[in-house]
């Protein structure tokens, strides 16, 4: 589905690569094969992100790349990581199997509200940039830590707008302003913690770059409708953030002249 | 020859080489990755490592998922 948009929005680009849509989205919590593709279709998104495994050796497996477009740029993550030594080794198994650089670090520090753990996600992503990766990191939304991440090598950072697959949208606005004003260079994708459109629009007339998002798509009564919402808040977010929005005033100010007014 | 594989314990009568683990395991050798003791093995030398007592094989390959709970089912 094409937009007015289109045209209006700059391309994104990431790591020598150059993608239209501003909008990466996952591959996890689908009810089936076929509803995922047909969502990501509708998302109009140019990356997915996939996780690595261990391979059953109990029944027989089929590729789950082979649902996803081949057109899709395939962006490994390293989630279910508590340690930088886990994330630098599945990172490793990722690119030997998908021969991409490019991997989303994901080390978490704890089981119930899957925040990030910086430390450890700033020692993986230090080690992984040294051996040539595209390392795109998931940290807290913190303007220090996303400068060490940059300062490692890091093309873009991802802070989190809320706890994952917690859908509560930007929880720190003032944060991600503050991030944005401060790194202008910088690429900033938020992830994760989006629920719906309104939030994708927010974090991105907030400035960021892109969104990435998985469960507010897939958990969606309607998951194609919701794909398109999210894709059309996106570009609706980019666009007015381009466009530059008008400061908020305390008070009333008249569109209409108040001159030749019938009295 | 006891091997671990993927956390389970296995056992050969023979030498096996990566290639012919993965072919033991009917596991397709497209799109997926062997680390052996904690170091990745490169595809080209599949054929040529040979395992030996005691290694410990991971074989991993790509999953729907990402900012996904791990071991959560929908709607948790």
């Amino acid at each position: 589905m094409s937009t007015a948009a289109t045209g209006l929005i700059d391309p994104f680009k990431i790591g020598g690569r150059v993608f239209t849509s501003r909008l990466i989205i996952g591959t996890g919590k689908y009810r089936s094969h076929d509803e995922m593709k047909a969502a990501h279709r509708a998302s109009g998104a140019e990356m997915v992100t996939v996780a690595v495994r261990r391979v059953p050796l109990d029944r027989s497996s089929e590729s789950f790349l082979d649902h996803l477009d081949p057109a899709l740029q395939i962006l490994p993550n390293t989630a279910g990581c508590y340690t930088a030594e886990e994330a630098v080794r599945t990172a490793r198994l990722a690119r030997e199997a998908l021969r991409t650089d490019l991997i989303k670090l994901e080390v978490i520090g704890d089981q119930t509200t899957l925040f990030p753990d910086n430390e450890q996600t700033l020692a993986a992503a230090r080690t992984l940039c040294q051996e040539g990766f595209i390392v795109l990191p998931y940290f807290t939304d913190d303007l220090i830590m996303a400068k060490k991440l940059l300062d490692a090598g890091c093309p873009a950072v991802m802070p989190l707008a809320a706890p994952i697959g917690s859908g509560l949208g930007v929880q720190n606005p003032a944060n991600l302003r503050i991030m944005r004003e401060q790194l202008p260079d910088a690429t900033i994708i938020v992830d994760a913690g989006v629920g719906t459109a309104s939030d994708a629009a927010i974090a991105m007339e907030l400035g960021a770059d892109a969104v990435l998002m998985n469960t507010a798509i897939a958990e969606a009564r309607d998951t194609v409708k919701m794909a398109t919402a999210m894709k059309l808040a996106i570009e609706a977010g980019r666009l007015a953030y381009l466009a530059g929005r008008m400061p908020k005033r305390l008070y009333a100010s008249a569109s209409s002249p108040l001159a030749g007014v019938v009295r | 020859m006891r091997i671990q594989v993927n956390g389970e314990s296995q056992e050969f009568a023979t030498e096996v080489s990566l290639a012919e683990l993965l072919a033991e395991l009917s596991v397709p050798g497209d799109r997926v990755a062997i680390e052996l003791n904690q170091k990745v093995v490169r595809r080209t030398e599949w054929t040529n490592v040979t395992l030996q007592e005691n290694d410990k094989i991971e074989i991993v390959h790509f999953v729907g998922g990402g900012a996904v709970r791990e071991r959560s089912a929908r709607g948790l």
